[in-house]
C-alpha cells in the first residue's frame, strides 16, 4: 500500500455537501409534514432530555455527516486518510440538512399549506421553535444540524473502531429505552421492581443518569470484550462433528427453556406481545420456504393464512352457516392443513410454469380474488360476508387447558409449539434432497433441470408446503382472535410477511425469526401493535422504506444464509476473483 | 345470433347474453348496454394509458415496476389538490378548459418527475441483478408512496371539485356522456402523441433501440442511462394523465386507489403483450370492457348473485387465462434481448 494523503483540495468537495445536505434537507422536512415528530414527542426516550420526536430529527443530519467522509474504493484510485476535512463537511451538509428544518420553520409562520397537508400545524412550529420565536427555531436547527453533522464527521475521522464502540453504545441505550415496557413487565414478576425504578422515570422513559450509566458500560464493555463475541462465534461454527451437534442443541435448549419461563413471569401485554411476534414467526417461516428456499416470489401468501383461518372458524364455530357439527379445534387442525394444502395446489398447479414476476402477480391477484370471495354475497352461505363469523370457541387441548384470546399466555405457549414444529420442519426440509432442489432451483433453474430435477413438481411442493405451514398460523389466529373477517386479510398482510421475511434474510430460518422478532415486536404487524405504539400510524411507511433500503444496501438481509448471500454477490464475487489475477 | 339468442332467453329470459347479441330482446335496455360498454371503454382507455408505463419499462429493463399504480395515484392527488386551488381563485369555473389543462401539465410534471426520481434512488443501483430484486424494492417503493400520502395528506378520501354541468352524467352526447368523451378523447390524443415520439423522433429511436437490446444501443453511441431516464419519464407523464382523467370521471380520489388500476393496468399489458405500445391500448380497452360488461353477461348466468362486487376479480381471473393460453399476449411481446427465450 502507498502511502495515502489527506483529501488534497476542499475545493472540489462543495457540490457533494450541497447535493447530500440538500437530499437530507428534503428528506427532514418530509420527516416533519409526516407528522411523525409531533407524534414521537409524547414517548420520551432520555428524561428530560430526548423523545423519540427529536430522535428522529437528528438521525439524518448524523447520517449525512457520516456518510460524507465515505470514500467508494477504486482500483487504482487512491483513497485517502480520513482529516479534519471529514469533520468539516460533515457539518455543513448537516447544517444544510438542519436548514431544512430552519426554512420549514419560517414557512409555517407565514403561510397557511394546511389544505392539502395535513400536518402543517401550529403544533409542528411549536416543537421546531421549542416555543419560541421562529429566529430561535432558524438558528437551533442549523446548529444542532451542524452539531449532528459533525459529529458524524468526527466518527468517520476516529475510524471504524470508535465507529463500532459508538453503534453499539447507541443500541444499547435505544433498546434499553424501546423495550422499557417489556423490561418493566418481566422486572415486575421477577420483584425487581427496584432496578427499573431506577432506570425509568417514572412517566416512560430513561432517567438521563443512568442512560450515561449504560452507555458508559456498553462502552467500555465493548471496547473490552472487543473480538471476544466474533471469537466466540468462530470457535463455534469452526467445531464439528458431535461437538458442533452439542453445542448447538445447548444453544436450542437454552433458547426454548427461556421461551418457557419467561412469559411466566410476563403480563398479559407481553404475552400478546410474544403470542403475535409468533404468529409471524410461522407465517414468514412458511413464507421463507416458498421465497427464501425455492426462489418464487409469492405475493399472495395471505390467501393461505386467510384459508387457514376460515376453515378453522367454519368448522368450530357455532355461528358458521353451513357446517353443523362443531368439531373440536385439534379435529379441525387436520382439515385445515389438508385443505389449505389443496387449495395450495389448486392455485400453484396452473400457474406455477410462469415466468417469476409474472408469478409474484399472479400470486398477488389470487391473494385478492380469495379475500374477494370470503367477502362476496355470492358465497355467503358458507362465509358470512362482511359480517365475519364470530364467537369461534376456546380451542380445547387434549381435555387439559383451553386455548383462548383471554389468556395470551397459553395463546403463546400453543404459538411456541406450532414454531417449534414449524422450525424443525423447515430445518429438516432444507438438508434434505427437496431441499437442495428447492435451491438448486432458485439458484438455477436450467441447470437444475438438467440436473434431472423435476421443476414444476419441486416449485408446486414448495408452494404447497408454504402453504400448509402458514395455515397453522390461521388456525390460532382464529381461536386467539375468536372472530374472523375478511377485513383482516387484505394484501398488505402478504407484504409485511414479506418485508419480515427479506429484512431477517431470506432462507435463514434463524434470520427470518429474527427479522419477526425486530419488526413486529417493535413495530408491530398490519394490526397489532408493537413495542412502540406510537409507530402505528408509520410503521408501513417505515416498512416501505425498509424494502428498499434492504434491497439496495444488504439485500441477503440482517442475518444471511450463507449460499443466498454468495448468490447475490456473484457479481462482486467474480469482480475480486477477476482482480486478483 | 338470432338462434344463440334464441337458446338463451330460452333458458333464462333474463338472461343478459340474450341481450348481447340482441340487445332490444330482454334484460338490459339496449342504452343501458350501450352504457356499460361506453363506460368500460372509458376506464380501459386509463388502463390503457397506465399500462404504458409497464409496458415500456418491462420492454426495456425487464421487470414489473409495481410501483407504477402508485405513479397513477400521485398523479391524480397532484390533480386533486391543484384543481382545489383552481377553483378557490375562481379559475375553475370561469375558464374549465384553460385550468384543466393546467391541472393536466402540473400533474404529468409531477408523476414525471416522480418516476424519475424513483429510477434514480430504487432502480438504477440493481440494474443488473435478478430480475425479482427489482421487483421487491419496487413492491417496497410502491409501500412508500402509499403511505407517505396517507402521512402528508391524509387517510380520507378526497374530492375533486365540482364539474361544470357539460361534463355530468345527464348532459350526452350521441348517447355518451360527456366526462367519459372527454377521457376517451384526452386518452386518445395523449396516446397518439406519445405514438409519435416512440415511432418518429430521434429519442423514441432511441428507445427503440435500447429495447431491442441495450448493449448493442450503448456501442452505437446512446447514452442508454439517459434513454432509460426518459422512458421512465414518458410512462410517468402518461400515468399523470390517467390520473387527471380519473380524477374527473369520479371526483373521488384515496392514497390506496393506485393499487387495484395499478395490477389491472399490468394485466392489460401482459394481455396486449408487453413491450407493445399498441398491445398496451388494446389490452387497456378488453380489460375495461371485460370488467365492465363481464359480470353481468357471464357471471351472472351462472347463478352467482351479487356480481358487482366480483368485477375486480374479472380483471385478475383474465390475466391468468390469458398468461395460462397466450403469455405472449394478443400482439406478440417485445422483451429485452436477454429475456427472451
Amino acid at each position: 500500500m502507498t502511502t495515502i494523503p489527506p483529501r488534497p483540495t476542499f475545493t472540489q468537495d462543495w457540490l457533494r455537501i450541497a447535493r447530500m445536505g440538500g437530499i437530507a434537507a428534503v428528506g427532514q422536512t418530509f420527516i416533519a409534514l409526516s407528522n411523525m415528530p409531533v407524534r414521537l414527542d409524547e414517548r420520551l426516550l432520555i428524561k428530560p432530555i430526548l423523545s423519540m420526536g427529536y430522535l428522529i430529527l437528528i438521525v439524518l443530519p448524523f447520517a449525512v455527516g457520516y456518510r460524507y467522509g465515505h470514500q467508494i474504493k477504486r482500483e487504482g484510485m487512491p483513497t485517502f486518510t480520513p482529516s479534519m476535512y471529514e469533520v468539516l463537511g460533515g457539518a455543513l451538509s448537516g447544517a444544510l440538512a438542519g436548514g431544512g428544518l430552519s426554512l420549514l420553520a419560517v414557512l409555517l409562520r407565514h403561510f397557511d399549506l394546511r389544505d392539502p397537508l395535513v400536518n402543517w400545524s401550529p403544533i409542528l412550529l411549536n416543537l421546531l421553535t421549542f416555543g419560541n420565536a421562529t429566529w430561535f427555531a432558524v438558528i437551533i436547527w442549523i446548529v444542532i444540524g451542524t452539531g449532528t453533522g459533525a459529529a458524524g464527521g468526527l466518527l468517520r475521522l476516529l475510524g471504524p473502531r470508535a465507529y463500532r464502540t459508538a453503534i453499539s453504545v447507541a443500541i444499547t441505550v435505544a433498546s434499553a429505552a424501546v423495550l422499557e415496557s417489556l423490561i418493566v413487565d418481566i422486572a415486575k414478576g421477577l420483584g425487581l421492581e427496584n432496578l427499573t425504578d431506577r432506570l425509568y422515570a417514572s412517566r416512560g422513559g430513561i432517567e438521563w443518569l443512568s442512560a450515561i450509566v449504560l452507555a458508559v458500560a456498553s462502552g467500555t464493555l465493548g471496547v473490552l470484550g472487543r473480538g471476544r463475541f466474533r471469537q466466540a462465534k468462530t470457535q463455534l461454527s469452526q467445531l464439528e462433528g458431535t461437538a458442533r451437534t452439542q453445542a448447538n442443541a445447548a444453544l436450542i435448549a437454552l433458547t426454548l427453556a427461556a421461551l418457557i419461563v419467561l412469559p411466566l413471569f410476563a403480563g398479559k401485554l407481553t404475552n400478546e406481545l410474544l403470542a403475535n411476534v409468533g404468529i409471524f414467526v410461522l407465517l414468514a417461516l412458511g413464507l421463507n420456504i416458498v421465497v427464501g428456499l425455492a426462489g418464487i416470489l409469492d405475493l399472495g401468501y395471505v390467501a393461505f393464512f386467510a384459508v387457514g383461518t376460515y376453515t378453522a372458524a367454519v368448522l368450530t364455530a357455532a355461528t358458521s352457516p353451513r357446517i353443523s357439527p362443531e368439531m373440536p379445534w385439534l379435529l379441525a387442525l387436520i382439515f385445515v392443513v389438508v385443505i389449505t394444502g389443496l387449495v395450495g395446489l389448486f392455485i400453484g398447479a396452473p400457474v406455477i410454469r410462469m415466468r417469476g414476476d409474472y408469478l409474484a402477480i399472479v400470486t398477488l391477484g389470487f391473494g385478492e380474488i380469495i379475500r374477494l370471495l370470503f367477502l362476496s354475497d355470492w358465497l355467503s352461505g358458507w362465509f358470512n360476508g362482511a359480517q365475519g363469523l364470530v364467537q369461534i370457541p376456546p380451542a380445547n387441548i387434549f381435555g387439559l387447558t383451553e386455548i383462548g384470546g383471554t389468556e395470551p399466555r397459553r395463546v403463546f405457549y400453543l404459538v411456541l409449539a406450532f414454531c417449534a414444529l414449524a422450525i424443525y420442519v423447515s430445518w429438516r426440509l432444507e438438508r434434505s434432497r427437496l431441499g437442495r432442489a428447492w435451491m438448486a432451483v432458485r439458484e438455477d433453474e436450467t441447470v437444475a433441470e438438467a440436473m434431472g430435477i423435476n421443476t414444476v413438481n419441486i416449485k408446486l411442493m414448495a408452494f404447497v408446503v408454504g402453504a400448509m405451514l402458514g395455515s397453522f398460523s390461521g388456525a390460532i389466529v382464529a381461536v386467539k382472535v375468536g372472530s374472523v373477517f375478511p377485513s383482516s386479510f387484505l394484501i398488505v398482510v402478504s407484504m409485511v410477511i414479506l418485508v419480515v421475511v427479506i429484512f431477517g434474510g431470506m432462507g435463514n430460518i434463524v434470520g427470518v425469526i429474527a427479522g419477526a422478532a425486530v419488526l413486529i415486536g417493535v413495530l408491530g404487524g398490519p394490526r397489532q401493535p408493537g413495542l412502540l405504539a406510537e409507530f402505528s400510524e408509520f410503521k408501513l411507511l417505515i416498512y416501505g422504506a425498509l424494502l428498499i433500503w434492504m434491497m439496495l444496501a444488504r439485500p441477503e438481509g440482517l442475518i444471511p444464509s450463507m449460499r443466498r448471500s454468495r448468490e447475490l454477490h456473484q457479481h462482486e464475487i467474480t469482480q475480486d476473483a477477476w482482480l486478483k489475477n | 345470433m338470432g338462434l344463440l339468442a334464441f337458446i338463451a332467453q330460452e333458458i333464462d329470459p333474463n338472461n343478459p347474453f340474450a341481450s348481447w347479441v340482441n340487445p332490444d330482446a330482454t334484460g338490459l335496455t339496449g342504452a343501458q348496454f350501450r352504457g356499460l360498454i361506453i363506460s368500460g371503454i372509458a376506464q380501459g382507455a386509463m388502463y390503457g394509458l397506465i399500462a404504458l408505463g409497464y409496458s415500456m419499462v418491462y420492454g426495456i429493463l425487464g421487470f414489473i415496476n409495481f410501483a407504477h399504480g402508485e405513479v397513477f395515484m400521485v398523479g391524480a392527488m397532484t390533480g386533486m389538490i391543484a384543481s382545489n386551488k383552481l377553483a378557490d381563485a375562481g379559475l375553475w369555473e370561469t375558464n374549465f378548459i384553460g385550468s384543466l389543462l393546467i391541472v393536466m401539465l402540473l400533474s404529468v410534471l409531477v408523476c414525471s418527475l416522480t418516476a424519475v426520481v424513483m429510477e434514480k434512488v430504487a432502480y438504477r443501483p440493481l440494474r443488473n441483478t435478478p430480475r425479482l430484486i427489482p421487483l421487491i424494492t419496487s413492491i417496497g417503493v410502491s409501500f412508500f408512496l402509499q403511505n407517505a400520502s396517507i402521512v402528508l395528506l391524509g387517510p380520507s378520501a378526497k374530492s375533486y371539485p365540482e364539474m361544470p354541468d357539460w361534463l355530468k352524467d345527464q348532459y350526452t352526447f350521441l348517447g355518451i356522456s360527456g366526462a367519459r368523451l372527454l377521457v376517451i378523447f384526452a386518452a386518445a390524443a395523449s396516446m397518439a402523441v406519445l405514438w409519435y415520439y416512440v415511432e418518429n423522433t430521434k429519442n423514441g429511436k432511441a428507445m427503440r433501440a435500447v429495447a431491442e437490446d441495450a448493449e448493442i444501443a450503448a456501442l452505437m453511441g446512446i447514452n442508454v442511462n439517459r434513454t432509460i431516464v426518459k422512458v421512465f419519464a414518458l410512462g410517468g407523464a402518461m400515468a399523470g394523465m390517467a390520473g387527471i382523467l380519473w380524477g374527473v370521471l369520479f371526483r373521488s380520489v384515496i392514497h390506496s386507489m393506485g393499487f387495484l388500476p395499478g395490477i389491472k393496468a399490468f394485466s392489460a399489458a401482459v394481455v396486449g403483450g408487453i413491450g407493445h405500445l399498441g398491445g398496451a391500448m388494446t389490452g387497456g380497452l378488453s380489460i375495461g370492457m371485460a370488467e365492465s360488461v363481464g359480470p353481468l353477461m357471464i357471471l351472472e348466468p351462472l347463478g352467482v348473485n351479487g356480481v358487482s362486487q366480483l368485477r375486480d376479480a374479472v380483471a385478475f381471473a383474465m390475466l391468468i387465462v390469458m398468461l395460462l393460453l397466450r403469455p405472449s399476449g394478443i400482439f406478440d411481446e417485445r422483451l429485452p434481448a436477454e429475456d427472451r427465450t
